[in-house]
């Protein structure tokens, strides 16, 4: 199968908004949170190229105090992968979607099994941020072969040789990690959060996103200077946290208007 | 070669290992693993090494043999003697290897996870010794019972900080050590302190306890007219200890048996699962969310296995049962008692299974690992006994 000729739907429309000057944002939302549908559903009507659904998980190793807490919130709750892929078929947005999974949740259910769940969720793509470059093979050949994307992230530990066999990995875009960190939000963007970007697009024509530390609107618009787009996670779901589905839609909204050009 | 040869260049032990950590780590954990590889086969490492486990740490330990307890059991009961190593457990073997090669990698600090306190008490010591900052990681609710290693920690030097989330344990206390160490990787060393988590750790931490399992066949070898003893026990929580002493006699007819809390049985109880780096026996719901571990010790509260403990029962050469907190607090008492030796919890568990099987293993001698001395423990069982 040429790889080059059949990109999934997540990356088909990436690549197509950003050869027409578009750039990219993809809020993160924690499944099953109070309001998260609502929250999904405004991040869509103002603005946002995809969604990516947070799957709570007892033990989130990559994630700081906000989403720790909403994914907390959300298994006190008594959510599943199964409410939640109930409740995603419900959105009906005509965004792509994707989930932030750790591994654990695949490897418990079975990668071809997972693959398939979530292709009848109406879920494009997947991030698995416990799953690197070398354990990747069984998760991607399931999720290739069921049509998911995987989209694997790049650090900025990463040596130079490392960069292409993770880009030629990935499906959809590269999730290009901000800092050396954890999820959350910073006073100000890393420096590194522009210079792995630009590491990556020197080396892949596949879309860039930095997350992971991008905290507003200003420090998006900084990082798209370079970027093909970005993720913002805690600064979204403290909004939902804190504020209600509403405040989810103006931020997403303030954050367009701010990387639009 | 022997069972417990080194990992596949992938660090599997069989179906069991492996490297599940963020991108952010891999190239960490690949220096980590040259660095060890090639400090390991330097024999300037290994000298200096085993001058610190000798005139710092009081190797090699000795074994005692408990007459009373055997005598009430009807079996030759032999401790391998961890709990009189510097620090009060065999903690220390791994701790000096590991800062030892982080100097040598150019770290400056350490983190570490501890559940108990001993593996913290460890690492903040080893950071003493050897001039390096060091932050230990533990659950809230192991500050509350380990009180008095807490103060020990910070009496050394280092950091202690209390982890509110999750289970508020030893596996959130991981997490949060792997966290820290995922944001300042530049200058600081994860000094993990059991033979889990991702590749190189469980093959590395093991290679340090191995020095328990090459003492105690020797000592055996000695006290047995050469030969080995027919049982080789352990407390398991990630397995260290159980790691060490069953690497010095896996290859030979000695049957092995690591003993798990009933409230933490990742080989009894779970299936395998990823989780802090590794795939191994987890306990784990129906839908991949980590147990909460629940037993009477705070070192073996945790819902997972090292991968090579997974490995080694998964092929039938060492078996995993289980004892409850009952038979814990009856073997702690049992020891103090009759051979005037207080033990850790940990340790207690390994006793509590040779008590319980005492009757099938009449006339049969065993050697234990005394993991570590119970001071540590003593507030908690003036509670649980009365004063």
């Amino acid at each position: 199968m040429s790889t080059t000729t059949s990109f999934g739907r997540m990356e088909t429309e990436f690549r197509a908004k950003r050869d027409a000057g578009r750039k990219l944002l993809v809020p993160y939302i924690t499944g099953g949170l109070d309001g998260w549908q609502q929250a999904i559903r405004a991040a869509a009507a103002a603005g946002a190229d995809a969604v990516e659904i947070g799957l709570p998980f007892s033990d989130p190793v990559m994630d700081g105090p906000v989403i720790q807490e909403a994914s907390q919130r959300a298994l006190d709750a008594g959510v599943n992968i199964n409410t939640i892929f109930d409740e995603a078929r419900q959105l009906e947005v005509d965004i792509p979607l994707a989930v932030m999974c750790y591994y654990n949740t695949i490897h418990h259910a079975g990668h071809r099994r997972f693959a398939h769940l979530l292709v009848e969720a109406g879920i494009a793509a997947a991030i698995v941020p416990d799953l690197p470059l070398e354990e990747s093979r069984p998760w991607c050949e399931s999720a290739d072969s069921e049509g998911i994307e995987t989209i694997m992230l790049a650090a900025p530990t990463a040596p130079d040789e490392r960069l292409p066999r993770i880009a030629a990995r990935a499906r959809g875009f590269v999730y290009s990690v901000g800092l050396l960190g954890v999820t959350g939000e910073r006073q100000s963007l890393a420096a590194s959060a522009t210079s792995l970007a630009a590491r990556l697009k020197a080396v892949t024509d596949v879309p860039v996103l930095v997350g992971v530390g991008v905290s507003n609107a200003a420090q998006a618009r900084e990082a798209v200077a370079v970027a093909d787009g970005v993720i913002q996670g805690a600064s979204v779901v403290r909004r939902l946290m804190d504020n209600g589905p509403d405040a989810v839609g103006d931020y997403v909204a303030e954050v367009r208007a701010a990387i639009n050009v | 070669m022997s069972i417990m040869a080194e990992p596949s260049a992938e660090g599997r032990f069989g179906e069991f290992g492996g490297r599940f950590v963020p991108e952010t780590l891999v190239p960490a954990c690949q220096e980590l693993e040259a660095a060890f590889r090639e400090a390991w086969s330097d024999d300037s490492f290994r000298a200096e090494l085993d001058g610190l486990l000798r005139s710092y740490a009081g190797r090699p330990s000795i074994i005692t043999e408990c007459h009373n307890v055997g005598a009430d059991l009807g079996l030759r009961l032999l401790l391998k003697r961890e709990d009189l190593n510097h620090t009060g457990s065999h903690k220390i073997n791994n701790v000096l290897g590991q800062a030892l090669l982080a100097g040598r990698m150019g770290k400056t600090r350490l983190v570490a996870e501890t559940g108990a306190g001993q593996h913290g008490v460890a690492t903040a010591t080893a950071a003493a010794l050897l001039g390096m900052s060091c932050k230990v990681y533990m659950g809230a609710v192991d500050v509350e019972r380990q009180a008095l290693n807490v103060f020990r920690m910070r009496l050394l030097g280092s950091e202690v900080e209390a982890v509110h989330s999750g289970s508020r344990t030893l596996k959130d206390a991981v997490n949060e050590a792997m966290r820290d160490w995922v944001a300042n990787v530049s200058d600081s060393h994860y000094c993990l302190g059991s033979v889990m988590g991702p590749h190189p750790y469980p093959w590395m931490v093991r290679e340090f306890h191995r020095v328990v399992g090459l003492e105690a066949n020797a000592q055996c070898r000695a006290l047995l007219d050469g030969g080995v003893p027919d049982v080789v026990t352990a407390c398991v929580g990630g397995g260290s200890n159980a790691a060490g002493i069953f690497s010095g006699f896996v290859d030979t007819t000695a049957r092995l048996v690591g003993v798990e809390p009933a409230g933490g049985a990742a080989v009894g109880r779970g299936v395998p699962g990823v989780v802090h780096g590794m795939r191994s026996y987890l306990m784990q719901d129906e839908y991949g969310q980590v147990q909460e571990a629940e037993s009477i010790s705070a070192g073996l509260d945790y819902p997972g296995v090292g991968p090579e403990h997974s490995y080694l029962s998964s092929i039938g050469r060492a078996e995993y049962p289980s004892v409850t907190d009952a038979e814990v607090i009856a073997a702690f008492q049992l020891l103090a008692r009759r051979e005037g030796i207080i033990p850790a919890l940990e340790s207690a568990h390994a006793l509590a299974w040779v008590m319980r099987a005492a009757p099938q293993l009449r006339g049969q001698v065993v050697l234990m690992c005394l993991s570590g001395r119970g001071d540590k423990d003593v507030n908690q069982m003036m509670e649980i006994l009365g004063g």
